[in-house]
């Protein structure tokens, strides 16, 4: 298993280290509005551990993804309420 | 949708199930165990991404390979999302549905942690406590920032010193009981000796962390990430203290959703007898589910539950001793971190108490039931299902869990609609 | 003898929330008393639709007249009723369709009803998350869709700001010769007693001719997360009909509707002679490979939960709205099976002419309870 693989987190390419979840992944890449609420307020995850579902994305075209469950994988495409 | 069949069906990989997988594989019974993470050790043996070596990873990677060895299916990344009858259950894995048919069902479905609304508890950076230990498992990284751990319970010094090892500066713990019952809590661990609370013990007395009992924090300020936090104590005084992440959890709450689905009696958690019987026949319950009591409670409930599902009923009973013991511990975290009534007082009438829906507090604050408050206000409409809310607001305003209904966890559509009844004369 | 009022409404779901504003409004002294909290029944279990239906020639003209006064209420309804003016969209999946949209067509335009006839293209235009080979489709422009939990709380809130009384959820025990008997011990006196309990109504009264004269007839609805701009109309296959209108002891049928918050509606299940409301996977399964094979761009989207509910069905389709024949204090609203939102404010209007005897423009004999009395008239 290679140490890093690369995502793509709206558009721009990031370097991942292998296993890392798509969660910490956009966090350490400096996402803070993973989605944004009905009022319009920035939501990150909560739980980290799939309860709360503040960390839903959309990754490689599935809407409401839980990025706290979901390792990274080589090519991933993720898109954040940035760019929904 | 694809059909299978088992003697023991375990639904979670944590300690319990764990456990419970190896005890009923042992016994000679074909064993299939489920979790919905990514990977097996429940929320307690959660692996590192980053060391393969830690403690925990290479328990859980000894488990791996000993059910393994004993022939245990281990299904990752599936959800139960629905049931057809207590031992016949739907469950869910990347796009396929299962149909999953047991003698015997073990529920192992573990604890959340419990997030209490404040002012500015929805910002990011703002976390639980086993959420930011789980997601720095992951791959967050703290390195040089600024963390203050907050809430209730031996979780909080665990996961601070945890943190510290991964490079973050620990500014406060913050223990919401009195450091009286921490000082009767820590006086009793000695009764129960073992890895856990030998390292509790330490810390507690080690005092190397920025340890302040009866405080907690009441406001999370930020623009809006994280800033800055308020805390307070018993004595009303406050102080705003700068940092990048706030770790905060009043405690766990037992999984109960699919033991109520299937019909189990629950109060405080499923309700089970010495061999881990629920009230539902063939269907067995171990761990935190049960009631909050750590790993080596969820351990001796699993392998009781793993051998009484096996129908090994002799040896579960030769475990009676360690279980009581277990049970006392279990207790003793109940009385010592019982939360304080000041924490039902942190909402405003603008703190946002449905994450997902966006409900505020005033809008919820009059109503007497789950039903109506949903159907009124929205509050737990959305996908989370009101997993952060329902138990919010069970200790905010006493209501009672609404009914679960399937699908237990969102599910894609395409997924749901191969639902098809499998059971002879009600096939429709 | 005294009176307590001169109407107790007898139900606080939609039709219950529409008659006592109607007659709250004309002046009347209303009492609303239900055993459970606003819109907690049939109201809340429902979809929100707001359509003209031609089942028959009654039920259109009820359609179409309550359609109209939902209508008068657009300017003033708060945001919490989610109206939603997005017009349906019946599907015709073949030839056969195509031509009953025909024919519906022209039976609403003879009503004044606008309706559209679209090429199979123009409907892939209009909703391109549906399925490719579909014959066309009409579209009914003026429809809409609400909250209808949110809906009946408004009509309760204006009824009460014109004088109504909404009691404390109370258990009715007996309706009859102007009285209405609570658990709670205490006996309401009214000159009239509108009973609008849906499928519990029969049960409250002293006759028992009514007893099968609304059947539950239970149906199941999913919805999704959110995810706005996945249907655009409220969507219904023009073979609807056959599972609304026909008796089979099971029946799915596709019908999606989108609410405001951008979640999509899923329905629709039909079954009679289910008696508890748990969700049943079969059926449940049906309905949703009946939504995705029309649409399948649901496929990916997480349907967050279902349910079940009985809708209140009388056998020709039609409520049953007017006096009982052996007791005019007692006047029925009830029987609305699947159509109780569009057709509350209808009977309302009925309601209020039977108990006035002013002149409705909607015939009343069609709607008169005694056509389903057991035994006839007065049995």
């Amino acid at each position: 298993m290679p140490d890093h693989i690369c995502i793509r987190v709206d558009g721009v390419e990031h370097r991942v280290g292998a296993g890392t979840s798509v969660a910490a992944a956009l966090w350490n890449a400096g996402v803070r509005a993973f989605r944004v609420s009905p009022s319009g307020a920035p939501r990150a995850p909560a739980c980290g551990m799939g309860t709360c579902f503040e960390c839903r994305v959309t990754i490689d075209g599935r809407p409401d993804t839980l990025s706290c469950q979901t390792p990274c994988r080589e090519g991933m495409e993720v898109r954040t309420a940035h760019e929904a | 949708m694809k059909r299978e069949r088992t003697e023991v069906l375990v639904v979670g990989g944590g300690p319990a199930g764990l456990a419970a997988a190896e005890a009923a594989a042992g016994a000679g019974r074909s064993v299939m165990l489920l979790d919905d993470n990514p990977r097996l050790g429940g929320q307690l043996w959660r692996a590192d991404v980053r060391d393969a070596q830690s403690p925990h990873g290479r328990e859980v990677d000894g488990r791996r390979r000993r059910l393994a060895a004993a022939g245990v299916v281990v299904r990752m990344a599936t959800t139960v999302i629905d049931a057809e009858a207590p031992t016949r259950l739907w469950a869910h894995c990347a796009d396929e549905l299962l149909h999953l048919h047991a003698d015997r069902v073990v529920l192992a479905s573990g604890a959340r942690e419990l997030l209490l609304p404040f002012p500015g508890w929805t910002r990011p950076g703002v976390f639980g406590v086993g959420g930011l230990q789980a997601l720095v498992k992951a791959g967050l990284d703290v390195d040089g920032r600024r963390v203050v751990v907050a809430g209730t319970g031996p979780l909080l010094l665990a996961v601070a010193s945890a943190l510290r090892r991964k490079g973050a500066k620990i500014v406060h713990v913050l223990e919401q009981t009195s450091r009286a019952r921490l000082a009767r809590f820590g006086l009793g661990l000695w009764r129960t000796p073992s890895k856990l609370t030998q390292g509790l013990s330490l810390m507690l007395r080690g005092g190397a962390l920025p340890l302040r009992a009866g405080a907690w924090p009441c406001e999370a300020h930020g623009d809006p990430t994280l800033r800055r936090v308020t805390v307070t104590d018993a004595r009303g005084s406050t102080s705003t203290i700068e940092c990048d992440l706030l770790a905060c959890g009043f405690g766990l709450v037992p999984q109960t959703r699919l033991a109520r689905l299937l019909s189990c009696e629950v109060d405080d958690g499923v309700v089970v007898d010495a061999l881990q019987r629920t009230s539902v026949p063939n269907v067995f319950a171990a761990g935190e589910l049960c009631g909050i009591g750590g790993h080596e409670k969820a351990l001796v409930e699993g392998q009781i539950a793993g051998l009484a599902a096996a129908g090994q009923l002799r040896s579960a009973r030769a475990l009676a001793g360690s279980r009581r013991r277990a049970l006392a511990f279990a207790r003793r975290l109940a009385r010592d971190f019982a939360l304080r009534d000041a924490l039902r007082r942190l909402v405003t009438d603008d703190t946002i108490v449905c994450r997902c829906e966006d409900v505020p507090w005033s809008h919820v604050r009059d109503h007497t039931d789950a039903r109506h408050t949903k159907l009124t206000t929205r509050c737990g409409m959305g996908p989370c299902q009101g997993r952060v809310c329902q138990p919010a607001l069970a200790y905010l305003l006493g209501h009672g869990p609404d009914r679960p209904r399937p699908p237990l966890r969102p599910v894609p559509l395409g997924v749901l609609a191969e639902l098809r009844t499998t059971i002879e004369g009600t096939a429709r | 003898m005294t009176l307590d009022c001169d109407v107790v409404v007898v139900g606080a779901g939609i039709v219950g929330a529409a008659c006592a504003l109607r007659l709250a409004e004309r002046g009347e002294a209303v009492v609303v008393v239900d055993r459970a909290s606003p819109a907690g029944g049939a109201t809340a279990a429902g979809m929100g639709h707001i359509v003209v239906m031609d089942g028959s020639e009654a039920q259109l003209d009820l359609t179409v007249s309550s359609r109209a006064l939902w209508r008068e209420h657009v300017g003033s309804m708060p945001d919490a009723v989610e109206y939603d003016p997005c017009g349906t969209l019946w599907i015709a999946t073949d030839e056969e369709e195509l031509a009953t949209a025909e024919v519906k067509r022209e039976v609403l335009r003879a009503r004044g009803v606008e309706a559209d006839l679209l090429t199979a293209a123009a409907v892939a235009e209009a909703e391109p998350g549906l399925c490719g080979g579909l014959a066309g489709g009409l579209r009914v422009p003026g429809d809409a869709v609400v909250y209808q939990p949110g809906a009946t709380r408004w009509l309760l809130q204006r009824a009460v700001q014109a004088g109504a009384q909404l009691r404390p959820p109370v258990a009715v025990e007996r309706v009859g010769d102007g009285r209405v008997a609570l658990r709670d011990g205490t006996t309401l006196r009214a000159r009239h007693v509108v009973v609008a309990a849906g499928g519990q109504t029969a049960a409250l009264l002293e006759t028992r001719a009514l007893d099968d004269a609304i059947r539950p007839r239970k149906g199941h609805l999913a919805i999704t997360s959110r995810a706005p701009g996945t249907c655009r109309h409220q969507l219904v296959e023009l073979g609807y009909g056959r599972s609304a209108h026909g008796h089979a002891a099971e029946s799915v049928a596709f019908n999606l509707q989108p609410r405001r918050t951008g979640q999509v509606l899923v329905g629709s299940s039909r079954q009679y002679g289910a008696t508890d409301a748990s969700v049943e996977p079969g059926v449940l399964g049906r309905m949703l490979r009946r939504a995705v094979a029309l649409m399948p761009a649901l496929a990916h989207l997480l349907i967050v939960r279902t349910w079940a509910g009985f809708r209140p069905a009388t056998s020709d389709g039609l409520p049953l709205v007017g006096p009982l024949p052996h007791d005019p204090t007692v006047v029925l609203a009830a029987g609305h099976e699947g159509l109780g939102i569009t057709t509350s404010m209808g009977t309302a209007a009925l309601v209020e002419a039977i108990i006035h005897g002013a002149p409705s423009s909607v015939a009343l004999a069609p709607f008169a309870p005694a056509r389903a009395m057991a035994g006839g008239v007065g049995a």
